[in-house]
């Protein structure tokens, strides 16, 4: 059966890419961008720059509106209470790290931070750290034999000293959901903040933030087909009235002397200096595309793609998945083969795949193994791809064998 | 200048390889070449740093000539450091430093092994040994 994406016309890089010969399945690691990005992006530029929230003059007051209609189109995407619960970031990590020097102030030596065993770098380390600065312990959240947060050990890890959970809403090793809903009931019933790292979850599906209930959710723009260096960070309003501000500069601040300052709330207070203006513009023109699809036909293929990704290595001997992945990619390792090996061979017939740590370096560790070969999809992916990217491992492992 | 006559060799078996599969089995073989380092010397302090596969480099000098044997878990980076050795290995100090290495895989027909978003180590195993060569 061939799967073809009717989208994938709108992605411009795809072709351009497949006149390489490059078959691109890294899409985890960052996403090809719709026409519709792209006019947005050299459309702002073209028509002429401006710095947002500074100026009465016409661009500055072009370029602000831009700007804020991509808040709102973010506020409805996930549906927030308002557009003030929207902060720009650069991304993901810059998102985390934001939280991890907001909210130090709220911790006390001896209490605990809980992430889970999953966890990409980006959601580890600024609370290792800041355990490492505050005295805290860190919990890791073990995971079940499918790469799933394992709820009983959870709960008997959480407990009154908890002040912090972070946990990705989905796997980027692992391409597993992560059961949320209990996990945020758990960490409220301690009267303690829920952090969600939605970085890949964002991507597949539409995502409710009011009703995962949880204080802070964290993404980027670059996985879900827009710009890089623009990311989100989502908190209720209550939570975001807890941060401390951590970036100090232009645009943040109310009222500043020489010795003394009074700053913004959020969400300005918290978005120091000019951000990615064109970028954030351009984020808002790929909402828009998003939110023009038909968003069940996008589930429905990507579900059809993921299937025939698993059956796919089913077939082949020696192939070994890590966890069971559920949705938009696959890790696995092939038995007596070094992945570095098969990455190479992959790449040499023009497959774009991620081999190695995947950024996730305790977790393999745990699962015992010091790479694997990662094939993730887009809503531009389509069957012949995963027929390249099988004639492609098919070739590497007569190869190696 | 003229070639150790392990390069010559490999030079003249990658520049017959018609395609990159015939150039994979090729580094494959090559691979096999390697001698292989005792338990002892896949120690923290030869280890290079790559990101994908673990490698070790081990280097001595004797009568001002350098010699080197290195070691991978990954047999494609086996290949690539056996095509390396064997165009460094029994060069004096001031030979080593002013070798063209990028050039030397360029020739093999290698160079994007050397590209900054490759993660095998090879670009870490030609700052040692010119590290090392320096010294």
């Amino acid at each position: 059966m061939s799967l073809m994406s009717p989208w994938r016309d709108d992605f411009p890089g795809l072709s351009a890419l497949a006149a390489e010969g490059q078959t691109y399945l890294d899409s985890a690691a960052t996403a090809q961008k719709p026409q519709a990005m792209l006019d947005s992006l050299l459309g702002y530029y073209a028509s002429g720059a401006a710095n947002v929230h500074r100026a009465q003059h016409l661009p500055g007051e072009r370029a602000t509106r831009a700007f804020e209609a991509t808040r709102e189109k973010a506020a409805r995407w996930l549906n927030a209470v308002s557009t003030e619960e929207i902060v720009f970031t650069r991304g993901t990590t810059e998102s985390l790290n934001l939280l991890a020097y907001g909210l130090e102030h709220l911790f006390q030596p001896g209490e605990q931070i809980a992430v889970s065993a999953l966890e990409h770098h980006a959601n580890l380390l600024p609370w290792q750290q800041l355990a490492e600065r505050r005295g805290l312990e860190l919990l890791v959240l073990p995971l079940d034999a499918d790469g799933q947060i394992d709820l009983d050990q959870a709960a008997a890890l959480i407990g009154p000293r908890t002040r912090l959970l972070a946990v990705s809403q989905l796997s980027n090793v692992l391409g597993r959901w992560q059961p949320l809903p209990e996990l945020i009931a758990l960490t409220r019933a301690h009267g303690a903040l829920s952090v969600v790292d939605g970085a890949q979850g964002v991507v597949h599906g539409r995502h409710d933030v009011r009703a995962l209930g949880c204080d802070f959710y964290v993404c980027s723009s670059h996985k879900l087909y827009g710009p890089d260096g623009v990311g989100l960070l989502h908190g209720r309003q209550e939570a975001l009235a807890q941060l401390r501000h951590w970036q100090h500069g232009g645009e943040m601040v109310l009222h500043a002397d020489y010795h003394a300052a009074r700053f913004r709330p959020a969400p300005l207070g918290f978005e120091a200096g000019t951000p990615p203006i064109a970028g954030i513009i351009a984020f808002g023109a790929t909402l828009d595309y998003l939110a023009g699809l038909d968003a069940a036909a996008v589930v429905g293929h990507e579900a059809a793609l993921h299937a025939k990704l698993l059956a796919g290595l089913a077939e082949r001997d020696g192939v070994r998945l890590l966890g069971e992945p559920q949705v938009a990619l696959a890790s696995f390792t092939v038995d007596g083969l070094h992945s570095a090996d098969l990455a190479h061979l992959l790449t040499e017939q023009g497959v774009a795949v991620r081999s190695g740590h995947h950024c996730a370096m305790p977790l393999l560790k745990r699962l015992g193994v010091a790479g694997a070969i990662r094939v993730s999809l887009g809503l531009y992916t389509d069957g012949e791809d995963l027929e390249r990217f099988f004639s492609a491992l098919d070739k590497a492992l007569e190869l190696l064998r | 200048m003229s070639l150790p006559a392990p390069a010559r060799e490999a030079l003249e078996a990658f520049a017959a390889c018609p395609g990159w599969e015939q150039r994979a089995r090729l580094l494959l073989q090559w691979g096999e070449r390697l001698e292989p380092l005792d338990e002892d010397e896949r120690n923290e302090a030869n280890r290079v740093d790559g990101c994908d596969s673990l490698v070790w480099l081990v280097a001595e000098q004797r009568d001002g000539a350098w010699h080197f044997r290195a070691a991978s878990e990954a047999r494609v980076i086996r290949g690539l450091l056996a095509v390396l050795l064997a165009r460094v290995d029994g060069l004096d100090a001031r030979a080593l430093v002013a070798l063209d290495l990028p050039a030397w895989f360029d020739q093999l027909g290698l160079a994007r092994q050397l590209s900054p978003s490759r993660a095998n180590g090879l670009n870490a195993v030609l700052k040692r040994m010119a590290a090392l060569a320096g010294r």
